[in-house]
Order: structure tokens, then C-alpha cells, then sequence
């Protein structure tokens, strides 16, 4: 399996940056080297490499290489492989919706509320629906935070609420009333078979319903969470993996001066 | 005297464990007052009641559900149904037929004394009781005649939501060197007051746990067991509203560790904390008889709580669950205390702080099977620093003989374990077992250095701490927020309308039977 190991091909490829055809990069700029691990449902042999590596020319690899296969069990191979991808993108054009808002540290954000705010901020979070997981619902509002962010409790100008896991809805939007909250934070970790939008946009519903949607700051957060996801299912932001609860408390106390909410 | 690689004062342990048998004690003194509706629905399935109506229902339900509404739950099932079996010469499950069409109200009838009422249950006791004597004796001849993995145990997680995918995931992993089988509930499925019926093939994040799949399953691993020479356990959660239930129906079938936590529900379910620790009881006196290995959840703890900072508050509560588990009659050898490698990798020393934590859980509990939870918390998609996570993790396994490993996959925080991610995961594990397979006899931990200070600490914190909740009892510490930073209100949370001060005729024949052994 060494071949590939020291490559001696000739490097006769471009190999100036344009940004409008980007491809990977392994060690020579547009060399478009790409490893992959994946499993076959066929037994181990020469006729499974050879599968692996047609399947790799037909998602756009020259070269394929695969340089460990493995029957994991009967009639199941998993391999590793590397190969040089010829597609490209073009990244001049490329637009992602973001959440527009300056973020800001803990005291910051507290001293921004108490300037342009003038009280406390109500915000009420929970992992709604059947999904049990606190993880990032207290990531986001307990004390301690996560990864060195401080959670929504810690901040003096936030009075937040945990509501943890397997909250329905109905007692969310309750809570939410009684609470006089001005922003909602629900968690989805579970996203198997698209539970998530099911009862995400069930929340947006009963909230319409309520008419009581634009009359809060309707928050997502999740590890398949991204904003764009967020603002189709009707939420005015979502955040995704490697957003903390300063991202969001930044984001709440800018919405809410941005549209006067006193 | 045993001595101590971290420099453990045994009298200090001795005095902890004390002070815990306290808190247990008066736990005890409130639980064997009470019965629920979960108790009494498991007392119907160990008289052989089974089955669901035509809405769903199971037939344990609808009889306890009418005991309840009529407001006599507090005289038990047995009461009303050794009586109905006198009165009517029908069998328990005829009697809940006949009571779910709504042509028998056990309630109305003569009642004979309770010496006949005893005696007329007794056979359908035996046979129950006989079937998972004879469950514990194939597992002991199977692991007497084809053998068993050596500790710690590989400790799988399969979550399809369809038990047959299940069976094929559980019987690869097998084959991969997986010991235990564990099949991850769906989610939801603690919430709910009855035990769904039959195999399922629609779940979500797992599979429903009904006696079915339980049997389904139970097969599956005795055929690649046979297949691998190496008997493979399967392990289910023995949690949530239903928890004696469960167990009765994991002992039924030949279940073999369970997830079964006196703190878990109250503190991650909201389930109220009367309802869990009078459920709990039972269930640990029924897994005690059935050979079950318990699997408690102080893990999880850490998942909301500071793994440094609140490393004290799973060793106080193995020390509760551990008295709780003897209180129930089941021994330090079914005892999997629970707790986790769970602190943040940026964390320097990180790693001798969790090798001094599990080498003194080790001491502490020398018999038990702990169980030993991979990093799940600072799992962050990061597929390759993740796999090297685990592998710390697994260096600690085996370095303090942990009993029960159950795998970090480097795709946690990801998705649901692909059949690769298990064979990396056990990959993983078996290189680093067998190349650190000594390294616990070979190196002790010197004077005053970290690991010792480290298990000092811990110790010294959680006897303070156990000292604190015997003044106040587990139920105010509970209220106040001790574990997990989660706070219970006593009155609070789901079921506590399942629960029922036992009266006069109350009796439940099980408890005996099972404390009693063998």
C-alpha cells in the first residue's frame, strides 16, 4: 500500500489561487487532494477496492487511492482513501446568510443593556418537544457556561430561565407569557428522521397563533442549527456549532434596541 | 488492611460509606410506606398479566388504572387479584381480560381472608419466580461454558430505532469484540407512564424498550455469542416512569446490566423524587434477584456540572446508590457505579486528575463493576483530536480496571454511531488494553504528588458534603440543587400522582421472595 506514499507524479497543474475555481488543498495549491472513510455494504477483496475506487472517479476524483480497507463485519468493508478532486467552486460569488450583530463579552453586553435598555432582559430557554438532551440548552444558559463563555445566568443585565429538557411546547409558550419574556432560546439536539423542524416549526405556529411572534426574539440553537435553516422555519436567528452564549446575548440586546423593544 | 496506590484513608472511606448508609436508611424508612402505580403494574407482569387491549393499552394498566380511580391502590393489586382468583378459578391474565371488557370489577366481590388470598397467588408467584431463576442460570452456565470478555467490558450503544437494524448492528459490533449490547431507548420514552407492546421499528434516537424487542435482542446475541465464543450481554435502561417494570420484564427475558439510577430521573427527567426512589427499591430488589448488573448514572452529572469542580458529588452519590442497592438486596458485584472522563481537554493535568478519580472510585468500591463514561461534553466534531480523547479515556480503563467501558466514538456530538465509528471505537480500545494491559501493577502514584492531593480532595469533599445531607436528607438536598446544579421541588415533577401510602391488606410477596435469594 505504499504507492502514493512518496508521489512522484508530475505536478503539471496550475497552481495559482483563483478564487473563483477552488478546489482542496493537500500540500500543492489546486492539487485538490481529499481523504474519505467510508463503508461498503460488500464483502473485502479486490472487487470491493475496485468499487471503492470507481465510486470515488464518480464523485470527481482522478487517482483514487485507497490505502486501508477492512471487513468490519461479514459482507461490510470500510475504507480509507485519498484522491485529487476536480471540481471546483467559485468563492468570489459565494453569500451566507448570517446573524447580523456585533458580538460582544459579558460585561459589554451588560453594559450595553443597562445603556440602551435601561432593565433586566428576559430570556427563557429550553430543549423543547421530545428532546432530552440539556447539553446545549445549559451550555447556553447555565452559570458556568461552556468552553470559557459564561452562560445567560452569569450576566447581571439577564434574567434567564431554564426550562431543560422535554418541554412541549404548549407549556414552553406558558412559561414564556407568565415570564413576560423578551426572547426564546429553544435547543434541538436530536435530529434524527427531521424531529427538529417538525416541532420547531410547531413552536413558530402556536406562537402565530398566539400573536404572540413578533412579540418576542425567537432564537434556535443546535449542532444542525445554522441561521439560514433558523430563518426559513420563521426564527429570527439560529446558531449552529461554535456559537456560545455571548453570541446570543449579543444578538438579543442589539435585536431588541434595533426594533425599540423597551 | 488494603493499601492504597493513591494513598486512600480507609477509615475516612469507612466513615463516608457510614454517613451514606444514614442518608439510605432514612430513604428506607419513607419508601417502604408506599407503593405506585409502577410497582403495582410490575406485579401484575410477574403474575403473568401481559398484553394490550384494542386502544394499546396494556393490560397491567387498565387494571392498576382501576384500582387507582376507585381510589384502592393502596391495598395493591395482589389483594384484589388473589381474591378474584378465588372467587372466579380464572387465571391473573384471564382476571385482566375479563376486567379490560368490562365484565369483572375484582373490587366488588367477597373478600376471603388474606392467608387464602396468599395462598391462591402462590402458584402463578412460583412460576414467575422460576422462569428468572432459570433466566440467572443460562447466563451462568453460558459464561461457564463458552466464557466472557475480560474486563473492562466493551460497551456498545446501538440506536437504529428499529430493533431488527438493531439486531445487525448489535450482532457486527459482537464480531467487532463488543461484551455488552446496550440498545438506546427513544427518546420520550421515560415519560411515559406504560410500557409499549410488541417489536418495534419506529423510534426516534433509539428503540423503543418493550418485552418483545427485549426477547428479539436477547436471541440475536445468544446466536453470535455461540458464534464468537464469548457470552454477549444486553443491557437496557431500567429508568423513567416504568423503572420496575422494566426490570421485571429485562429479568423475564434475560437481560444482563441495566441502567438503573436512584437520582437519574428525578434529576434529568423531572420525575418527582417520591415516585423514583419507591419505583427504584423495587426495581433494584428485582435486577438484585435477576443477576442484573445496575448501571447508575452519576455520569451524567458532569454533563451539566463542572467535571473538576463537581467530581465530589458523583462519588457522594455512588456512595448513596450504593447503600440504596444494598438496602434493596443486591450486592457490591451487580453494583456498575457510574461516573465519567468528562473534564475539559484544555484542562492541564487534566488527565492525572481523572486517573486519581478512577483509581479511587476503584479502591473505594473494589468489588463493583464500575461503569466508566467516555467524553461526551467536550466532543466537538473534531472526528480526529476526538478519537484521541478516547483513547486517554480508554488508557484509564484499563490502567484502574474499570468494569464496564462503554466506548467514546469519535463521531460523538455527530450522529448516531455508523458501524465504523464502533469498529474504530473498539479498535481504539483493544490496542490499548492489550498494550497497557499491566501498567495499574507497575506504577504507584508518589507522596504528595497530584494524584494522591487530587484523591484526597475528592474524598475529603464528598464526606463533607454526604455529612451536610444527612443533616437535611436526600430529599432537601435534592430541593436544593446538591447534583448536577439541578434543583427538585419534593412535591414536584411528573407521577407524583402514582403514588400511595400502603394500607392495611397491602402486601407484595416479590419483595421477599427476591430479598430472600436464590
Amino acid at each position: 500500500m505504499s504507492e502514493g506514499l512518496y508521489s512522484m507524479e508530475a505536478k503539471d497543474f496550475d497552481k495559482t489561487l483563483d478564487l473563483t475555481k477552488i478546489k482542496p488543498y493537500g500540500d500543492t495549491m489546486n492539487d485538490g487532494k481529499t481523504q474519505l472513510s467510508f463503508t461498503l455494504p460488500v464483502p473485502a477483496g479486490d472487487e470491493a477496492i475496485e468499487a471503492a475506487k470507481q465510486l470515488l472517479k464518480k464523485m470527481g476524483f482522478e487517482n483514487p487511492l485507497v490505502v486501508y480497507s477492512k471487513e468490519l463485519t461479514e459482507g461490510f468493508t470500510f475504507f480509507n482513501c485519498y484522491g485529487s478532486l476536480t471540481h471546483t467552486v467559485d468563492y468570489s460569488t459565494i453569500h451566507v446568510p448570517k446573524v447580523e450583530s456585533d458580538k460582544m463579552e459579558m460585561h459589554e453586553c451588560d453594559e450595553y443593556i443597562r445603556e440602551n435598555i435601561g432593565r433586566k432582559i428576559v430570556i427563557v430557554g429550553a430543549s423543547t418537544g421530545t428532546d432530552a438532551h440539556t447539553v446545549g440548552i445549559d451550555a447556553i444558559m447555565n452559570m458556568k457556561g461552556y468552553a470559557g463563555h459564561y452562560g445567560l445566568e452569569r450576566y447581571d443585565m439577564i434574567d434567564a430561565y431554564n426550562l431543560g429538557s422535554q418541554v412541549p411546547n404548549e407549556e414552553f409558550i406558558a412559561k414564556a407569557i407568565e415570564l413576560h419574556a423578551d426572547a426564546l432560546i429553544v435547543s434541538q439536539t436530536v435530529t434524527q428522521k427531521d424531529v427538529h423542524i417538525k416541532n420547531l416549526t410547531e413552536l413558530v405556529e402556536m406562537l402565530e397563533a398566539e400573536g404572540l411572534r413578533d412579540k418576542v426574539i425567537l432564537i434556535c440553537g443546535g449542532p444542525r442549527i445554522s441561521h439560514e435553516l433558523a430563518k426559513e422555519l420563521g426564527y429570527d436567528a439560529g446558531f449552529g456549532m461554535n456559537t456560545y452564549a455571548d453570541d446570543e446575548a449579543s444578538y438579543i440586546a442589539q435585536e431588541m434596541v434595533k426594533r425599540g423593544m423597551k | 488492611m488494603q493499601v492504597s496506590k493513591v494513598g486512600l484513608d480507609f477509615e475516612k472511606v469507612e466513615h463516608a460509606r457510614g454517613v451514606a448508609k444514614k442518608i439510605a436508611d432514612q430513604v428506607q424508612d419513607f419508601v417502604v410506606n408506599y407503593t405506585t402505580v409502577a410497582v403495582e403494574r410490575t406485579i401484575c407482569r410477574l403474575l403473568g398479566i401481559d398484553g394490550v387491549d384494542e386502544n394499546e393499552v396494556p393490560l397491567p394498566n387498565v387494571v392498576v388504572d382501576d384500582l387507582k380511580s376507585k381510589g384502592l391502590l393502596g391495598q395493591g393489586v395482589c389483594y384484589f387479584l388473589g381474591n378474584a382468583i378465588l372467587e372466579t378459578g380464572k387465571t391473573p391474565q384471564e382476571i385482566a381480560e375479563a376486567v379490560t371488557a368490562g365484565k369483572l370489577d375484582i373490587t366488588q366481590l367477597p373478600m376471603h381472608n388474606a392467608e387464602d388470598i396468599k395462598k391462591a397467588l402462590q402458584p402463578y408467584i412460583d412460576e414467575n419466580v422460576a422462569r428468572i431463576r432459570a433466566r440467572r442460570q443460562r447466563r451462568e452456565h453460558y459464561i461457564e461454558t463458552i466464557g466472557e470478555g475480560s474486563k473492562p467490558y466493551l460497551y456498545i450503544i446501538v440506536a437504529t430505532g428499529n430493533i431488527y437494524e438493531d439486531v445487525v448492528q448489535a450482532q457486527a459490533g459482537a464480531r467487532q469484540g463488543a461484551d455488552i449490547i446496550a440498545v438506546i431507548r427513544t427518546t420520550g420514552q421515560s415519560l411515559l407512564d406504560y410500557v409499549p407492546y410488541g417489536a418495534t421499528t419506529e423510534g426516534f434516537g433509539g428503540t423503543f424498550a418493550t418485552q418483545e424487542n427485549f426477547r428479539i435482542m436477547r436471541k440475536a446475541l445468544d446466536e453470535v455469542g455461540e458464534e464468537v465464543g464469548r457470552y454477549i450481554r444486553l443491557c437496557n435502561y431500567c429508568s423513567g416512569l416504568c423503572m420496575p417494570e422494566i426490570a421485571a420484564m429485562g429479568a423475564l427475558e434475560g437481560l444482563d446490566v441495566m441502567l438503573n439510577d436512584a437520582l437519574y430521573g428525578i434529576l434529568f427527567r423531572d420525575i418527582n423524587m417520591q415516585r423514583t426512589l419507591i419505583d427504584q427499591y423495587f426495581s433494584r430488589i428485582i435486577n438484585g434477584f435477576a443477576g442484573v448488573i445496575i448501571n447508575t448514572g452519576e455520569d451524567n452529572y458532569l454533563t451539566t456540572a463542572d467535571a473538576y469542580e463537581e467530581a465530589h458529588t458523583v462519588l457522594a452519590s455512588d456512595f448513596i446508590n450504593e447503600q440504596l442497592a444494598f438496602a434493596a438486596g443486591l450486592p457490591s458485584e451487580q453494583q456498575g457505579l457510574g461516573h465519567a472522563f468528562e473534564m475539559d481537554p484544555q484542562l492541564q493535568n487534566g488527565f492525572l486528575y481523572e486517573l486519581a478519580q478512577a483509581q479511587m472510585l476503584r479502591e473505594i468500591f473494589p468489588n463493583a463493576p464500575l461503569k466508566y463514561m467516555p467524553p461526551t461534553k467536550f466532543m466537538t466534531g473534531n472526528i480526529f483530536r476526538g478519537h484521541i480523547q478516547d483513547a486517554l479515556f480508554n488508557i484509564i480503563g484499563q490502567w484502574t480496571h474499570q468494569g464496564l467501558q462503554l466506548l467514546g466514538m469519535p463521531t460523538e456530538a455527530i450522529h448516531t454511531p455508523f458501524m465504523s465509528d464502533r469498529y474504530l471505537s473498539i479498535e481504539n480500545a483493544k490496542y490499548i488494553f492489550n498494550n497497557m494491559k499491566d501498567i495499574g501493577e507497575e506504577v504507584e502514584f508518589k507522596e504528595n504528588g497530584i494524584v494522591r492531593n487530587r484523591a484526597k480532595e475528592v474524598l475529603d469533599k464528598a464526606t463533607s458534603l454526604l455529612e451536610a445531607m444527612e443533616q437535611e436528607g436526600l430529599f432537601t438536598a435534592l430541593e436544593k440543587g446538591i447534583f448536577a446544579d439541578v434543583k427538585r421541588p419534593k412535591n414536584g415533577g411528573k407521577g407524583l400522582d402514582g403514588v400511595t401510602l400502603k394500607s392495611d391488606n397491602y402486601f407484595n410477596p416479590f419483595v421477599d421472595i427476591m430479598k430472600g435469594k436464590k
